[in-house]
């Protein structure tokens, strides 16, 4: 798909806690938001407009210069039917594409499983982070997570090589396949060799990186510079996954929101910057999203957990604008007399990158057949 | 004494405490094992680590130096069940510094489940819901009447005790207007006069005084009404169980799937439940039972260690920080780098746990801190491994050695692939001298490359 015949890679970043939609993408001339919002507001004066409704926030600017330059697909309105507002099931759900029941295989293990069935390849799926999300989950798939990226090597407190050399070859017999053993020793085995030969491949990432973007000093910066250093050594790698925490708004969210949304889309902004700079960026598409928006009505100081949200296809494939309908304000629309209405199913947008994006089939990855929208050139 | 007994107390001392040295393990071994429950279930039976000195090597209030002192009392303590109440507590009723109104807030909770984390159920839910770092975590300070936040209500509902399917959305908006006016005192900053922490305040001109439906209960509910009413609940007995169950005795999958999937030993959780409704709630007649029960002495390494136990294992494992020295601040970084920032749980729902603390990347961090700890031989519980090893003053085969290291990290079972893997290495070295100095000298990197080989093994992952 991409236009430099490199194989298509996804970045998914995840935003955890529930992104205020509303307040990112703001319908700065409606009354009804204004109404609702009689505190934890965006100020007309100060809004980033795109058109005659919806502006951005002003301290996703970078965000704006990149849909200002066509690279951006807003997609409004993303959710799903009987939305959990429980963060946890939330997530789950958006993990595991199983709105009604409890799924344990994560849609990105399956898109890797079919990206790599031969298991050629232990990073195939690179998390950057500490602890897994589920979305990556899948029994014998094989998944690499990378804490530290400064810093990957097992054993390395052994100096002697010879003791060292010795100790890996021994720890990859302990590791070896351990079928029959029960799912959490097997897994341990299969996680301890992937370990074993991801960390020899990873070392060579943080040497051969050089760029003269300088990302800044934050959570998001520093895991975005590790997508971008692993995708530029050009290790196979065809889905990222990284997350951003901190936005379950509750309260205080007019001094917290703004900062967030800084960190994030100037890290984005570098990160495509830093690709361009290296003529790697063609084969990236990158997909934002968040476990729900937050509920029309500001509490006074911050907004409880609401329905549809917005996600964020990024692209130098992309064609840019808007994507699906912006929920309606009108109040005899809320759902549950309180929420913004979902508009597209999020299994679709997924669909919409594995199936136009990845090239890859995406029934059995979603399970089941969604609307999709065509954001890609 | 039977291997047996040994291998059951260092069994009790991992769940109930963070492991032991095998002099320790020794010493409880000889009380008996019901003797040693009732010994932690009874911590003014053995003396308090001693506060002043703590203070007075380790002083300041920031998170780390908070969270090193924390570990310095888990491997230290006389008391271990106490620090390991404080940390289930931790686990389920999460808050975490990211978001604090004053910092030594945060470490005041994990006080006050010191205190109380052994007391009842109640008390626990109630003196949390005045905790100052949990009211400013779920925004209640922001529960007004007229603006109701339900933060709160909900948290406490879903994952502080009934857990998800055993209240309506209409309780959650009632037990938050319970709650509306709790909230806390400014805090008083460092400079000039030293802190001065905020505390509970009941915000009468906030608090609804309507009238409140809640769980079928009809009146003007405050906070204290909506707790006695949850604690009353099977399903608050049940869902604090399952958790005591998934903390102390094997892993049960995270907690938003124990509305839909059963526990895996009902009757095990059912024992738990039964000491609970007995005793309305009295957590040490709970942990009892638990203890006691057949269930817990069978599940020997059938969890696998939080970051924590793995870190404050290791360290009674090479028997450091027995006495205060620098260096106990870096054990918080350690777990971060495994998943776990003490004071810091990634959201309310706290830590996956189980398998889910293991990935490349832990997994990586997890083998490198106990191989790094482990190569010193001048530590005094590496020492004491060598001396034992060494006692008979002669030679010891590698099969011995393979079988004696084992024995002396845990015992610590493990299968045939680790065992003969750990056998070539023995034989690579081959047989240990132990009848000079020099021959002691000679064997000593080989014992630590041994122990270094099991604490990268797969069952060292397990508690």
């Amino acid at each position: 798909m991409a236009a430099n015949g490199k194989p298509p890679v996804m970045v998914i970043l995840q935003l955890t806690g529930g992104n205020d939609f509303m307040n990112t993408l703001v319908p700065y001339n409606n009354p009804v938001y204004y109404d609702a919002r009689p505190t934890v507001v965006i100020p007309q004066d100060t809004v980033l407009p795109i058109n005659d409704t919806l502006a951005f926030n002003p301290n996703a600017a970078p965000l704006k210069e990149m849909f200002d330059d066509g690279k951006v697909a807003i997609v409004q309105g993303i959710g799903y039917q009987n939305s959990s507002r429980s963060h946890f099931r939330g997530m789950d759900i958006w993990h595991t594409c199983e709105p009604d029941k409890i799924g344990t295989e994560g849609w990105v293990g399956r898109a890797i499983r079919d990206l790599d069935p031969k298991k050629e390849n232990v990073l195939t799926g690179v998390n950057f982070g500490r602890g897994l999300p589920r979305a990556m989950a899948l029994a014998g798939t094989p998944i690499t997570s990378v804490g530290d990226l400064d810093n990957v090597g097992l054993m390395t407190g052994i100096e002697e090589e010879a003791r060292r050399n010795l100790a890996l070859d021994l720890f990859k017999k302990m590791y070896s396949p351990a079928v029959g053993t029960g799912p959490v020793m097997e897994y341990l085995a299969q996680t301890g060799s992937d370990v074993l030969t991801g960390a020899d491949i990873l070392k060579k990432a943080p040497e051969s990186y050089t760029s003269e973007v300088e990302y800044a000093d934050n959570p998001i910066a520093k895991s975005l510079k590790d997508v971008a250093r692993v995708h530029l050594a050009g290790l196979g790698t065809r889905i990222f996954y990284t997350a951003h925490a901190g936005y379950d708004h509750h309260a205080n969210e007019l001094k917290t929101h703004p900062g967030l949304l800084q960190d994030l889309s100037g890290a984005i902004m570098d990160f495509f910057q830093d690709l361009r700079d290296h003529d790697a960026s063609d084969e990236v598409s990158m997909l934002v999203f968040t476990e729900f928006g937050r509920r029309m009505r500001d509490n006074g100081s911050g907004t409880d957990h609401g329905s549809g949200g917005g996600a964020f296809i990024i692209g130098e494939n992309v064609k840019g604008g808007l994507y699906a309908e912006y929920p309606s304000l009108n109040p005899s629309d809320w759902l549950k007399g309180e929420d913004l209405d979902w508009k597209i199913d999020f299994r679709g947008i997924y669909g919409t990158m594995l199936d136009q994006w990845m090239g890859l089939d995406s029934v059995p990855i979603v399970d089941g057949q969604f609307e999709q929208i065509h954001p890609f050139n | 004494m039977a291997d047996d007994d040994l291998a059951l107390m260092a069994h009790l001392l991992r769940r109930a405490g963070f492991g032991a040295a095998r002099s320790e393990l020794e010493e409880y071994a000889a009380k008996g094992y019901e003797a040693v429950v009732e010994e932690l279930l009874n911590p003014e039976y053995s003396p308090p680590v001693e506060e002043d000195i703590i203070d007075r090597y380790y002083g300041g209030e920031a998170p780390t130096i908070w969270v090193g002192k924390w570990f310095y009392r888990m491997i230290g303590t006389k008391r271990p069940l106490v620090e390991k109440m404080a940390l289930f507590w931790h686990h389920v009723l999460a808050t975490g510094i990211n978001k604090t109104e004053h910092l030594p807030s945060s470490g005041g909770q994990i006080e006050l489940f010191q205190r109380i984390g052994m007391s009842d159920v109640r008390t626990v839910l109630l003196e949390v819901s005045k905790d100052p770092a949990m009211i400013y975590w779920l925004d209640n300070h922001e529960n007004r009447k007229g603006e109701p936040n339900e933060n709160y209500g909900r948290e406490l509902l879903e994952l502080f005790s009934m857990g998800v399917g055993n209240y309506t959305e209409d309780d959650i908006k009632n037990a938050a207007r319970a709650f509306t006016g709790w909230t806390i005192t400014q805090p008083i900053p460092l400079y000039p006069q030293g802190h001065f922490k905020s505390e509970f305040q009941f915000s009468q001109g906030d608090h609804d005084e309507g009238e409140k439906t809640f769980l079928g209960h009809t009146g003007n509910l405050n906070g204290d009404d909506i707790v006695d009413i949850v604690v009353k609940q099977p399903a608050t007995a049940n869902f604090l169980a399952r958790h005591m169950y998934n903390f102390f005795v094997a892993d049960e999958p995270q907690v938003p799937a124990w509305s839909v999937e059963p526990p895996q030993d009902q009757e095990a959780i059912d024992t738990i439940v039964k000491a609970y409704m007995e005793t309305d709630g009295d957590i040490v007649a709970m942990l009892r039972a638990m203890f006691n029960s057949d269930s817990f002495k069978n599940a020997q390494f059938k969890k696998v260690k939080n970051p924590t136990e793995l870190v404050a294992g290791v360290l009674k494992l090479v028997g450091t920080y027995r006495f205060p020295e620098p260096g106990v601040v870096a054990f918080g970084a350690a777990t971060t780098l495994m998943g776990q920032t003490l004071l810091n749980p990634p959201t309310v729902e706290g830590w996956h746990t189980g398998k889910e603390w293991i990935d490349g990347g832990t997994l990586n961090e997890r083998i490198n801190f106990a191989v790094n700890e482990i190569g010193d031989a001048s530590k005094p519980g590496i020492q004491d491994i060598i001396n034992r090893l060494g006692a008979h003053g002669g030679s010891v085969s590698p099969e011995e050695f393979t079988d004696k290291a084992l024995d002396l990290v845990g015992p610590l079972p493990v299968d045939d692939k680790t065992h003969a893997a750990l056998m070539e290495y023995a034989e690579s070295v081959g047989s240990l001298d132990f009848s000079s100095d020099e021959a002691r000298e000679e064997a000593t990197p080989r014992v630590i490359h041994m122990l270094q080989m099991i604490a990268a093994t797969r069952e060292f992952q397990f508690a």
